[in-house]
C-alpha cells in the first residue's frame, strides 16, 4: 500500500528531474553544444506526442470500453495529417518560419493583414476552448492520485478539495514560467521545454506499453488468450456509426492542426522543415504503439475489475488491483507526464497569445509614447508573459474546482477539439485562397464559435446550468428550430456530429461568402499573396551566401542602381582585396553586407536588402521587408511627385511666360502695324498736297480751271488729313479712358435729326433716310455729343459704301427695358462674313479703298459706346449692311 | 516715239499729280490701280518704266516686283517704287526684291522727274 506521501515524493522527484533536463538542455543550447540532440528529428517527433494527453493515456481505454473501436479515430486524424505533411504542414511550417509566427493567433492575424482584432478573437476562443482542457488534466492527475490512495478503487470520484491539484498547478506554473520566459528571441523557441516534453513522451509510451504487456502476458496469459477474450467480448460487435467516425476523424485531424499547443510544437518549435519528413512516419508509429494495447486493457479491465469501475482509469487500476505497485507507479507517472506536458505547452502557447495580442497592445496603448527603450519593453514583455501563464493555469484550476470533475474525459476532450476546430476555415482558407479576407475570417470564426458554444459547450454542463431545460426541449426564445441539439429541426443526429457539422459548415460558409463580397486592404492582399505563394519566394533560411554566378547578377544589379563605373569600381576593389584577378569578387557575406550598405544609399535599406535577397536567395523577404520597400517606394513616389509638381509649376510658369511673350510680340506687331498704317494714312494726303502745291508753285502757264482744280484737291486732302488727325486723337483719348463725358438730357429723335443733317452735309452722295419719329420719343440722359458722333459715323458710312443705285438707310429705334436699341439698316450688299470680325478694329477697311476714310470710324463708335455702357454689333440677315446700337437710357445705369 | 511709263497706284489724286508731271515731260502715262493683275498688265503693255506703289489693293508692290524680276522678260525693267509707310524695313525689302529706285511719299516733284530720267537713261544704255 503506497502512501500518498511517497507518491507525492515521486511526483516531486519526477518534476525535479524534468527541471533538470530542461535546464541542461537550455545550457547546452546556449553553449551551442549537443545541437544534434536539440535539433534532431527524433526530439521533434517526440515533442508532437503532447497530442496524447491524459485523455489519451487514460481515456482511450475508457472510450474503447464504452464505445468499441471509436477511439481509433483519435489517432487516425493526426496520422492522416502528418502523413500528408507535404500538403498543409509543410506550408504552415514554411510560413511560420519566414514570417516569424509565434502562435496560431499570430498566424491568422498575420495572414489577414496583421489584424489585432482577429488575433484577439482567436486568442479568446483558444482560451475558452483550451482552459477546460487544462482543468481536465489537473483533474485526471488528482483523480489518479485519489485512485492510488484508494488502492485502485476506480469507482472513486475526484476530490476537488484535494490539495494535490493546487500543488501540481503551482508546480507546472513555476516550470512554465522558468523555462517558457527565459529568453525572448524572435523565434520563440524553447529548447528546454521541448526536451522535457520529449522525455515525458518516452515516459508515457514506456508506461503504457509496460501496462499493456503486463495485462496481455501477466493477466490474460498470452497473446492468443487475449485475442480470444477480445473476440468473446461484446466490444468488437458494437455498432460503429459511420457519421460519428467521419466526424471524429475530421475533428482529431483538425485539432492536430489547430490546437494552440500543437501549433506550438509543430510550427513554432520546428527547427528544420526536413524534420517533418521523419515525423511523417515516426509519429504515426508512436501513435500506433500508444494505441496498441488499448483494446486488450479495456477488455481485460471490463472482465477483471468490479462493476462500476471507471474505465477511464483501467490503465492505473488494473496494475493496482493486481498488487503491482511499481508498475502502477510507472503508469501513474505516464499519466502524470501526459497531463503535465500538455499543460506546460498549452499554457506556453496560450500565454504567448494572451501576452502578445491582449496584454502588450493594451500596455502600449496606455503608454502612448510607444516602445522607446527596448530593454524597458523587454522587461514588460517578460512580466506580461509570466502573468499570462499564471492567469491561464489559474483559470484551468478554477475550472477544475468549479466543474467538480463532471463528465467523462473524452467528452470534454471532444468539446475542446470542436472549439479549436473553428480556426480551420480561416487558417486553411488563408493558406490556399488569396481571396480570403479579414472580414470573412472574423465573421466565420464568430459564427462557428457561437454555434459551438450553443450546441456543444453549454449543453455539456447539463440542463439548467447555463441553458434551461426549456431551451433544450423547445428551443431558444421558444423557437423550435433553435434547439441546441436539433438545429433547424434536424433531429436524430448524434449531438457531437450535429454540433460539429453545423458549426463547421456555417463557419466555412460565412467565411467564404463574406470573403467574396468584402474587399481586402492592401496589407491583407500583400500578406495573402505571401502566404499562398510562400514557396515562390522563401527558401530555407540561411545567412548571405552566394556563388560566383550570382556575383555577376549582383554586378548587373549594382550597375543599374549605382551606375556602371561606380559599380565596377566597387566590385573590382573587392576582388582586389580578396586577391582575385579580374573584377568579380567572391560574394562573401562581408561583401554582401557592404554592397547592401552601398546600395541602401541609393535605394533605401529595405529595398537594398530585398534586392540582394532576390538574387542571393538567402533570406526570404519578409512582410516587414516588403512593407519597408513599399514605404520607401512611397517616399520616392512622393519625392518624384514633388519633383513632378515642381516641374509642372515650372512648365506652367514657362507657358505663362510664353503666353505673355506672345502677347507682347502680338502687341508689338500690332503697334508696328498701327504705326505703319498711321504713317500710310498721313503720308497719302500729304503726297497729294505736296505734289499739287509744287505744281501750282513751279508750273508756269497753268490755266485758271486747272489752278482751281488743283487747289481744291489740296483743300480736300487737307480736310481729310485734319479729320484723320481728329479721329486719331479722339480714339487715343477714348482708348486710354481719359475721356470726360458730358451728360445732357434730350430725346433720341433730336440727336438723330442733328446727326442726319451733319452727315448729309459732308456726304458726296444723296442718301434717303427713313425713320419713324414716334419710336424716337425716348428721353436720353447721356453724352449726347458722343452719341451723335456715333450716329454721324454710321450714316456717313452708309452714304459712302452703300452699293445700291439709290442708297437708302432705315433707322429703327425701340426700347428694351432700360436699354435703347437703334438699328441702322441700308439697302446695300452687306458686309462679307469674313470681314465682320475685323471691321471694328482700327484701320480696317472693307473692300476697295476709299479716299476718304482711314477705317477709324467704327473703332471710334465701339469705344464711345463702351464708355456709354452700350455696344455696337453687326446684324446679320437683314439683306443689307445693318448695325445695332444698344445703350442704357441713362448714363447712371451704365455705371452700375 | 515717246517714252512709255506705267503707273501702278490706287490714290486718285496722286495718279493725277504724276500724270500731270510726266505728261509735260513728254511721257506717255498709263495707269493701273489694282495689284492683283498688275504684273500681267505690265507684261502685256511693255512699258519702258514702271512706277509702283507698295500698298495696293489685292497685292503688295513687293510681290509684284518679285514676280517681274523672276521673269526674264521683265527682269531688267526699271521700276521706281513709292511707299507711304516710310520705314527702313520697306527700303530693305524693296532692295531685296530688286527695285531700281525707291522713294518715300510725300515726294518732291523734281525728285520723281530726276529718278524717271535716270532710269530711262540706264534702260537705254542697257538695251
Amino acid at each position: 500500500m503506497t502512501s500518498l506521501n511517497l507518491l507525492i515524493a515521486v511526483c516531486f522527484a519526477y518534476v525535479t528531474f524534468l527541471f533538470g533536463v530542461a535546464f541542461i538542455a537550455e545550457r547546452m543550447g546556449v553553449r551551442g553544444r549537443a545541437g544534434w540532440l536539440l535539433r534532431s528529428p527524433l526530439v521533434y517527433t517526440l515533442s508532437l506526442s503532447i497530442y496524447c494527453t491524459a485523455w489519451t493515456f487514460y481515456g482511450a481505454v475508457g472510450n474503447a470500453a464504452r464505445s468499441g473501436l471509436e477511439y481509433v479515430t483519435i489517432y487516425l486524424g493526426p496520422s492522416i495529417v502528418i502523413i500528408g505533411w507535404w500538403f498543409v504542414l509543410r506550408r504552415l511550417v514554411r510560413i511560420g518560419r519566414s514570417h516569424k509566427v509565434t502562435s496560431i493567433a499570430d498566424l491568422i492575424s498575420s495572414r489577414y493583414g496583421k489584424s489585432n482584432v482577429l488575433a484577439i478573437v482567436v486568442t479568446v476562443m483558444a482560451v475558452i476552448g483550451v482552459t477546460p482542457y487544462i482543468g481536465l488534466q489537473l483533474q485526471s492527475v488528482t483523480l489518479s492520485l485519489s485512485i492510488f490512495s484508494a488502492a485502485g478503487d476506480a469507482s472513486v470520484t475526484p476530490d476537488t478539495d484535494n490539495p494535490g491539484g493546487l500543488w501540481i498547478a503551482a508546480g507546472l506554473a513555476l516550470f512554465t514560467v522558468v523555462f517558457g520566459t527565459r529568453n525572448l528571441n524572435a523565434n520563440e523557441r524553447h529548447h528546454g521545454v521541448v526536451i522535457a516534453v520529449a522525455a515525458e513522451a518516452v515516459v508515457k509510451l514506456v508506461a503504457l506499453l509496460a501496462v499493456g504487456i503486463f495485462v496481455v502476458w501477466g493477466i490474460a496469459g498470452g497473446l492468443s488468450e487475449t485475442l480470444a477474450r477480445i473476440d468473446a467480448s461484446a466490444l468488437g460487435t458494437w455498432q460503429t456509426d459511420g457519421s460519428r467516425w467521419a466526424t471524429l476523424t475530421f475533428l482529431s485531424a483538425t485539432a492536430f492542426l489547430c490546437l494552440p499547443r500543437m501549433f506550438q510544437v509543430l510550427v513554432v518549435e520546428n527547427d528544420d522543415e526536413r524534420h517533418l519528413q521523419i515525423a511523417s512516419w515516426a509519429f504515426p508509429l508512436y501513435l500506433m504503439l500508444m494505441s496498441l494495447f488499448v483494446v486488450p486493457i479495456a477488455v481485460i479491465g471490463l472482465e477483471v475489475l468490479p462493476e462500476g469501475s471507471n474505465p477511464d482509469f483501467f490503465v492505473l487500476s488494473l496494475p493496482l488491483s493486481q498488487g503491482r505497485e511499481g508498475l502502477a507507479m510507472l503508469s501513474f507517472l505516464g499519466g502524470f507526464s501526459s497531463a503535465t506536458s500538455m499543460v506546460i505547452v498549452a499554457t506556453l502557447a496560450l500565454s504567448t497569445m494572451v501576452s502578445n495580442h491582449v496584454v502588450m497592445p493594451v500596455f502600449l496603448q496606455l503608454r502612448k509614447g510607444g516602445a522607446t527603450q527596448s530593454g524597458d519593453v523587454r522587461n514588460v514583455v517578460i512580466l506580461s508573459r509570466r502573468l499570462s501563464i499564471l492567469g491561464i493555469i489559474g483559470l484551468g484550476y478554477v475550472y477544475f474546482k468549479a466543474s467538480g470533475g463532471s463528465g467523462a474525459l473524452a467528452a470534454i476532450g471532444l468539446i475542446s477539439f470542436a472549439g479549436v476546430a473553428q480556426f480551420l476555415p480561416a487558417m486553411i482558407g488563408g493558406l490556399f485562397w488569396r481571396g480570403a479576407t479579414r472580414l470573412g475570417a472574423v465573421t466565420g470564426l464568430a459564427t462557428g464559435f457561437v454555434i459551438w458554444m450553443y450546441t456543444m459547450l453549454l449543453p455539456s454542463f447539463g440542463p439548467d446550468v447555463v441553458l434551461s431545460d426549456a431551451v433544450f426541449s423547445t428551443g431558444l426564445f421558444g423557437l423550435h428550430w433553435l434547439r441546441p441539439q436539433a438545429l433547424f429541426g434536424i433531429t436524430g443526429m448524434d449531438p457531437t456530429v450535429h454540433a460539429v457539422f453545423w458549426s463547421m459548415t456555417l463557419n466555412a460558409l460565412v467565411f467564404a461568402l463574406v470573403s467574396l463580397v468584402s474587399f481586402p486592404l492592401p496589407l491583407e492582399r500583400l500578406q495573402g499573396a505571401q502566404f499562398v505563394n510562400v514557396f515562390d519566394h522563401s527558401a530555407q533560411t540561411r545567412s548571405w551566401n552566394a556563388t560566383v554566378a550570382e556575383s555577376e547578377d549582383l554586378m548587373i544589379m549594382a550597375q543599374r542602381i549605382l551606375g556602371a563605373d561606380e559599380a565596377l569600381q566597387l566590385f573590382a576593389d573587392e576582388a582586389h582585396s580578396q586577391g582575385l584577378p579580374g573584377h568579380l569578387p567572391e560574394p562573401t557575406p562581408a561583401f554582401l553586407q557592404r554592397l547592401e550598405r552601398v546600395l541602401s544609399g541609393s535605394v533605401g535599406a529595405a529595398t537594398a536588402h530585398a534586392m540582394i535577397g532576390q538574387i542571393v536567395g538567402g533570406a526570404s523577404v519578409s512582410v516587414q521587408d516588403l512593407m519597408a520597400v513599399a514605404d520607401e517606394s512611397a517616399q520616392m513616389l512622393e519625392y518624384s511627385s514633388q519633383l513632378e509638381a515642381q516641374s509642372n509649376e515650372l512648365s506652367k510658369t514657362a507657358a505663362q511666360l510664353r503666353t505673355a511673350n506672345n502677347k507682347l510680340m502680338q502687341i508689338s506687331a500690332q503697334k508696328d502695324a498701327f504705326l505703319s498704317q498711321i504713317s500710310h494714312e498721313l503720308r497719302t494726303p500729304m503726297t497729294s498736297i505736296r505734289a499739287f502745291s509744287e505744281i501750282l508753285r513751279d508750273t508756269e502757264g497753268l490755266g485758271p480751271m486747272e489752278k482751281t482744280k488743283y487747289a481744291s484737291i489740296i483743300h480736300t486732302e487737307a480736310i481729310r488729313l485734319t479729320r484723320l488727325l481728329d479721329d486719331l486723337l479722339d480714339l487715343s483719348v477714348l482708348e486710354n479712358g481719359q475721356v470726360t463725358l458730358n451728360r445732357q438730357t434730350g430725346t433720341l429723335g433730336d440727336v438723330l435729326d442733328q446727326a442726319v443733317a451733319t452727315a448729309r452735309a459732308g456726304a458726296s452722295r444723296e442718301l434717303s433716310v427713313k425713320r419713324r419719329r414716334l419710336d424716337e420719343a425716348i428721353t436720353l440722359d447721356t453724352d449726347l455729343d458722343r452719341l451723335s458722333q456715333v450716329f454721324i459715323n454710321l450714316i456717313t458710312n452708309a452714304a459712302k459704301y452703300c452699293a445700291a443705285g439709290n442708297p437708302e438707310l432705315r433707322i429703327v429705334a425701340g426700347q428694351r427695358g432700360d436699354a435703347v436699341v437703334i438699328d441702322f439698316i441700308d439697302n446695300g450688299a452687306g458686309i462679307p462674313a469674313g470681314a465682320r470680325d475685323m471691321m471694328f478694329e482700327k484701320f480696317s477697311r472693307i473692300g476697295a479703298q476709299d479716299s476718304n476714310g482711314a477705317g477709324l470710324g467704327l473703332a471710334i463708335c465701339r469705344e464711345i459706346l463702351t464708355r456709354l455702357g452700350g455696344s455696337i454689333t453687326y446684324r446679320d440677315g437683314t439683306g443689307g449692311t445693318a448695325f445695332r446700337v444698344v445703350l442704357p437710357q441713362s448714363l447712371a445705369m451704365a455705371a452700375q | 516715239m515717246s517714252n512709255h511709263v506705267l503707273l501702278v497706284e490706287d490714290e486718285v489724286n496722286i495718279i493725277e499729280a504724276i500724270r500731270f508731271l510726266l505728261s509735260r515731260e513728254g511721257w506717255t502715262v498709263d495707269t493701273h490701280s489694282d495689284g492683283s493683275d498688275a504684273a500681267d498688265v505690265i507684261r502685256a503693255r511693255k512699258p519702258d518704266i514702271v512706277i509702283l506703289d507698295v500698298m495696293l489693293p489685292g497685292r503688295s508692290g513687293f510681290d509684284i516686283l518679285e514676280e517681274l524680276r523672276g521673269d526674264a522678260q521683265t527682269a531688267d525693267l526699271p521700276v521706281l517704287m513709292l511707299t507711304a509707310r516710310g520705314q527702313s524695313r520697306d527700303r530693305e525689302m524693296a532692295e531685296k526684291a530688286g527695285v531700281s529706285r525707291f522713294m518715300t511719299k510725300p515726294f518732291s516733284n523734281a525728285e520723281v522727274l530726276t529718278a524717271v530720267r535716270d532710269l530711262l537713261y540706264v534702260h537705254r544704255q542697257s538695251t
